[in-house]
């Protein structure tokens, strides 16, 4: 089953915070194979992670 | 020249870890407390840094441990309940998506960090945007990407579940990336 990019945003997010399940990973592999936005979205993901914590530093 | 670190050494970073307090505490007297507390624990306790690691790193476990403290005394003083920004975020993350669960618009190219943060009114986005995200959100990002600590911990602290926790990581992400689209990359439409 093709996860919508709602529930892609959820597996995105939560692989910052956990090890996503095998099944969960795959899913979302899978999305973001044929999914621009989510593609996009999750490289946002990964700035805001990087942007804060170079703010905090204040570099 | 290792050794015990200097008092003027250890002020030195007052500037650095008050930057990081407000990011976690927000309001100013607090984070004030919190690095002023962290600066005397260090000058008194300064024999007890080994120099294995920065002294900034070693500062900011300080720290760490103050901000907690502080976390602790505004949540007695105003539990950390379920608040009425509940509804509206969850409206605000709907919004985002068409009926069919997928993107209502197509999400802008950021670009790398480096760029970004060289320009000092992306900074000033970023800080509007982290503030405007709503209280009980913003304290558990934050502790997430602040302070880096794994959610276990933070649920511990806050009492909320893994789900509840990561439910509100997710919420607090795409709001935050949200703010950023309209007020800083803003995004061609379709």
């Amino acid at each position: 089953m093709m996860p919508s990019c709602k529930k892609a945003s959820e597996l995105m997010s939560q692989g910052q915070d956990r090890a996503l399940g095998t099944l969960e990973g795959l899913q979302l592999k899978l999305h973001l194979l044929i999914c621009q936005r989510c593609r996009r979205v999750t490289r946002h993901l990964g700035f805001l992670r990087e942007a804060i914590r170079r703010y905090r530093d204040g570099n | 020249m290792t050794g015990i670190p200097q008092p003027a050494a250890i002020e030195g970073e007052r500037g650095y870890l008050l930057r990081y307090a407000r990011l976690q505490l927000r309001n100013p007297a607090q984070a004030e407390d919190a690095v002023q507390e962290t600066l005397l624990a260090a000058i008194e306790g300064a024999a007890r840094f080994s120099g294995k690691s920065s002294l900034r790193t070693w500062l900011t476990g300080i720290l760490k441990h103050k901000i907690i403290d502080q976390l602790r005394r505004s949540a007695r003083e105003q539990p950390f309940a379920a608040a009425d920004d509940d509804r509206a975020e969850t409206e605000a993350i709907d919004a985002l998506f068409a009926g069919d669960g997928h993107w209502r618009e197509m999400p802008a190219d950021w670009g790398s960090p480096d760029a970004a943060l060289e320009n000092s009114r992306f900074r000033a986005a970023l800080e509007l945007c982290l503030q405007r995200l709503p209280e009980r959100t913003a304290r558990v990002f934050m502790m997430r990407e602040v302070m880096e600590m794994p959610t276990g911990e933070i649920c511990q602290e806050l009492q909320i579940t893994a789900t509840n926790c990561w439910v509100m990581l997710h919420r607090a992400r795409l709001i935050l990336r949200e703010c950023l689209e309209q007020t800083w990359f803003d995004p061609p439409r379709r």
